[in-house]
């Protein structure tokens, strides 16, 4: 059930993302300034720890995606889908925890 | 007791009439959609991975990007044909999913109307407007100074 919840607002979360995230990359059509200027506000570490939650948000929405298609397709999908739910969590951690390292090393590290 | 059994349910007796899927053009689209759905999601976790590997963890990372970034991307067909169907597949797949939302949760049927003709006008126009600007791309644009790729004229 909760699953279900994080599922939904998970979505919702991406698609606003997208439509402004596609606005921004537009600049590139406006002028080199406007793009680098509206894009280097992505690089301050407020930012930063947004596009972390973004990053866990999809990742979390992707493979409790594929665990939803296991159910739908998969014969024994619903037999198995509390520990794919488990899988996906662990799945989730084992992705999120390397990149926030690499990501938080990134906007932390003072370039 | 024996006399009173309950005919199993679709089992096409006089009680139970025949059972019939709907066959409305309106139910075959939901099939379609819940397909697409599925086969989007699969597409999307290759294409979206492997765009938030190359934009934030190659390289300097978030750090590293500006207009010359996405000039050396989109000066390649690989590169231009992975953000079209990425583009494409995103947003259907996320438009599909928030019209279902509005579905379930906006009871009057005017709220619903609107939300849902809000959500089609806001699709069509970021789904344009991506499209051209991938395509309509000019790396070493006339005037600029600021961040242009290596691989453009020097003024
Ligand atoms: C990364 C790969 C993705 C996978 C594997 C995936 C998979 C899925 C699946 C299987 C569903 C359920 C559909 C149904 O119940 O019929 C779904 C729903 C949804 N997805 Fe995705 N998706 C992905 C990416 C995205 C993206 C990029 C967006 C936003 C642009 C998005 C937004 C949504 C929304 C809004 C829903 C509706 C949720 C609901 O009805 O509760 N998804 N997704
Ligand atoms: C914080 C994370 C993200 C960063 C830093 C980022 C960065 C970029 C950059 C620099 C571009 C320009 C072209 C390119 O590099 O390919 C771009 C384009 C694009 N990105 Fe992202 N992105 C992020 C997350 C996402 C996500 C989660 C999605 C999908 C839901 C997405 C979908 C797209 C699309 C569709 C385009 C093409 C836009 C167009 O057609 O004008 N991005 N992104």
């Amino acid at each position: 059930m909760w699953s279900w919840v994080g599922h939904r607002i998970t979505g919702v979360v991406i698609f606003v993302f997208l439509l402004v995230h596609v606005l921004d990359t537009s600049l590139v059509r406006v002028s080199p300034e406007a793009y680098t200027a509206v894009i280097g506000a992505y690089k301050n570490p407020i930012m930063g720890l947004g596009e972390a939650a973004l990053v866990a948000a999809i990742v979390f929405h992707a493979f409790n995606g594929l665990r939803i298609i296991a159910i739908d397709f998969w014969k024994k999908g619903p037999k198995y889908q509390r520990q794919m739910l488990w899988t996906v969590l662990i799945a989730w951690a084992v992705v999120m925890i390397p990149f926030l390292i690499r990501h938080l090393s990134i906007v932390f590290g003072g370039h | 007791m024996s006399s009173n059994v309950i005919a199993s349910p679709r089992s096409n007796s006089a009680q139970s009439p025949q059972y019939k899927r709907n066959k409305s053009a309106h139910s075959s689209f939901e099939m379609t959609a819940w397909l697409f759905m599925r086969v989007s999601g699969v597409v999307l976790v290759v294409l979206i991975f492997g765009h938030l590997f190359v934009n934030l963890m190659l390289g300097d990372g978030i750090h590293a990007i500006d207009f010359g970034f996405v000039a050396g991307k989109w000066s390649s067909p690989f590169w231009q044909w992975w953000d079209l169907v990425m583009l494409w597949l995103a947003m259907l797949h996320g438009t599909n999913g928030v019209r279902t939302i509005i579905n379930d949760y906006a009871e009057r049927n005017g709220t619903r109307m609107t939300l849902k003709t809000v959500l089609y006008a806001a699709a069509v126009v970021i789904i344009v407007l991506g499209t051209l600007v991938i395509f309509t791309f000019d790396p070493c644009p006339a005037g600029a100074v600021i961040d242009l790729p290596s691989f453009c004229p020097v003024p």
